[in-house]
């Protein structure tokens, strides 16, 4: 059995089984976030995101949760680069000519690409909220890695949603997030099905459905997640 | 000049063996009928070059009817030209334009290394045969045809898996070289049915290993091997191939 199993985390199928897996754990997890997003259209000043917030920060349970994301995103990002280097190898000759574009959709052959996109707005994303407010609920310790919470950060233990503000007045930031969203928009786009198929869920009868939820949510997901930076720094949200 | 005949200028790929490095070269062609399949209008280029002292295009075909597999091209771009559900073989010049440039190039994949010109070596496919495509036990002679029921939609889809040809078109489309679609197909025929029942969970993992020991690139879903398969193998193959897969690794 496990000599069993580490061959098929080992064969081309069982890899893209961890994708699949990691990629819709993911998934579930943007639902999470995009909902404490949406705590600020209370319109209440940031009081019920800023408790939402500090929920997320202080749990117990969510701290466990959280290492369990990293490690998720750690999985999904060390496949995907195996992937698709052992991808690169199978045709070492390119064609001079290939159309793609009748057989295949640009997002569903650019997913490394779009990862990668992503995978640049995660870290920009982590410097600007992760990071500070791990600093400023373990403050003291910074000081060992020699790091200054920067201005605007200082009160990201109290009121997350001023720090929000500050982060989103600045128009070069919101617009590294809106084209975040788009890559995120592709990669789901196809991810979401794709990740059912490698699962060997595929019927007649449920697989439209798929296709259409994996649509709709890519769409609401990132379209929540827009709205976020764009009211602040438009400032209808107050 | 027939009426409706075309001149074309054609760009191929001419390689002299495995180990040498090949081009493109071009060869214009006149007078070409409409109604020639591809492969004839290849001939009477091949014909023009051996009367001119010149080593033929050397290509696979066999059958000219669509059911061998044997007749791999990449024309513009497509494997098997720009039609979709054919061969090589099976498309007509009528599908070009007079005055066209058209581009043909051998299926490329580390697994298919080319041999000569446009002829690849295919031995990668049976080798994964060979690992467990096919039913070890003699199921002896035909029995009365109600003694081994089997559902219409399961006989209805093993047929079309059995459709398959073998001729690699999957993989010369696939952005990553894949093999799933042809061995989705293998796989999914014989699981099907209760005589290949017997032998499922060793056959998909003996034939998954011997694709990823070829050098195949995994698969991306991008479902670009459906379009181009001339038969028509559909991706709801290589999701049973998956789940297939998942439970042969879980029960042993
Ligand atoms: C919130 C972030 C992310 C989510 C929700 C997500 C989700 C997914 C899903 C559901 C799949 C489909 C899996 C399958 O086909 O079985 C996928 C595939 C993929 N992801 Fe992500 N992903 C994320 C971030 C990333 C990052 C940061 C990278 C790269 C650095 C990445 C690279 C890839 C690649 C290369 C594939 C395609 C693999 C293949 O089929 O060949 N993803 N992702
Ligand atoms: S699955 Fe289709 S494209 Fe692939 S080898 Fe079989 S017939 Fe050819
Ligand atoms: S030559 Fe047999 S399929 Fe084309």
């Amino acid at each position: 059995m496990s000599n069993s199993s580490s061959s098929f985390l080992k064969s081309s199928l069982g890899k893209k089984f961890i994708m699949g897996f990691t990629g819709l754990f993911l998934i579930s997890f943007l639902v999470v976030h995009v909902c404490i997003n949406a705590c600020i259209y209370f319109n209440d000043n940031g009081e019920t995101f800023n408790m939402a917030a500090g929920f997320m920060a202080n749990n117990i349970i969510i701290k466990v949760v959280e290492v369990g994301l990293f490690l998720g995103i750690i999985a999904h990002i060390v496949q995907a680069l195996v992937i698709s280097m052992h991808n690169s190898k199978a045709r070492p000759q390119k064609y001079a000519v290939q159309n793609q574009a009748v057989s295949s959709k640009w997002y569903s052959r650019s997913m490394g690409l779009l990862g990668t996109l992503l995978l640049m707005f995660l870290i920009v994303h982590l410097a600007n909220f992760w990071v500070p407010t791990k600093l400023a609920l373990y403050g003291e310790n910074a000081k060992f890695v020699g790091y200054n919470v920067p201005d605007g950060f200082a009160g990201m233990k109290e009121n997350p949603f001023e720090a929000l503000k500050t982060v989103f007045a600045n128009p070069i930031i919101v617009t590294v997030y809106l084209l975040g969203l788009v890559s995120l928009f592709y990669h789901l786009l196809h991810g979401f099905q794709s990740a059912f198929q490698s699962f060997g869920l595929n019927h007649k009868n449920y697989t439209p459905f798929i296709k259409s939820l994996g649509f709709w949510y890519s769409l609401l997901i990132c379209l929540l997640f827009a709205s976020m930076p764009i009211t602040l720094f438009l400032g209808l949200i107050k | 000049m027939s009426h409706g005949n075309m001149n074309l200028t054609l760009k191929i790929w001419r390689q002299n063996s495995g180990s040498e490095p090949g081009q493109l070269v071009t060869y214009p062609v006149k007078d070409i009928s409409p109604d020639m399949s591809f492969l004839e209008m290849f001939d009477v280029l091949n014909e023009q070059l051996v009367a001119k002292n010149e080593s033929p295009i050397v290509f696979d075909h066999d059958c000219r009817e669509g059911i061998c597999g044997m007749c791999s091209m990449v024309i513009n771009g497509r494997a098997h030209g720009p039609k979709t559900g054919i061969t090589t073989c099976q498309l007509h010049m009528r599908s070009f334009k007079d005055g066209d440039t058209i581009v043909v190039e051998p299926w490329r994949a580390q697994a298919f290394p080319v041999i000569k010109d446009l002829t690849v070596d295919r031995s990668s496919f049976e080798r994964i045969q060979a690992k467990g495509g096919f039913i070890s036990v003699n199921t002896g002679t035909a029995q009365d045809a109600n003694c081994l029921p089997i559902p219409k939609d399961d006989a209805d889809a093993s047929f079309n898996a059995a459709a398959c040809i073998g001729c690699g078109a999957c993989v010369a489309t696939c952005k990553n070289a894949s093999a799933m679609l042809f061995v989705a197909a293998k796989v999914s025929q014989f699981a099907l049915l209760p005589q290949g029942k017997v032998e499922a969970t060793t056959r998909v993992k003996n034939m998954v290993a011997q694709m990823d020991a070829e050098g195949f690139g995994s698969c991306t879903n991008t479902s670009a091997c459906e379009v181009e398969c001339p038969k028509g193998i559909s991706l709801e193959n290589i999701a049973r191939m998956n789940r297939e897969y998942l439970v042969a690794n879980c029960v042993d």
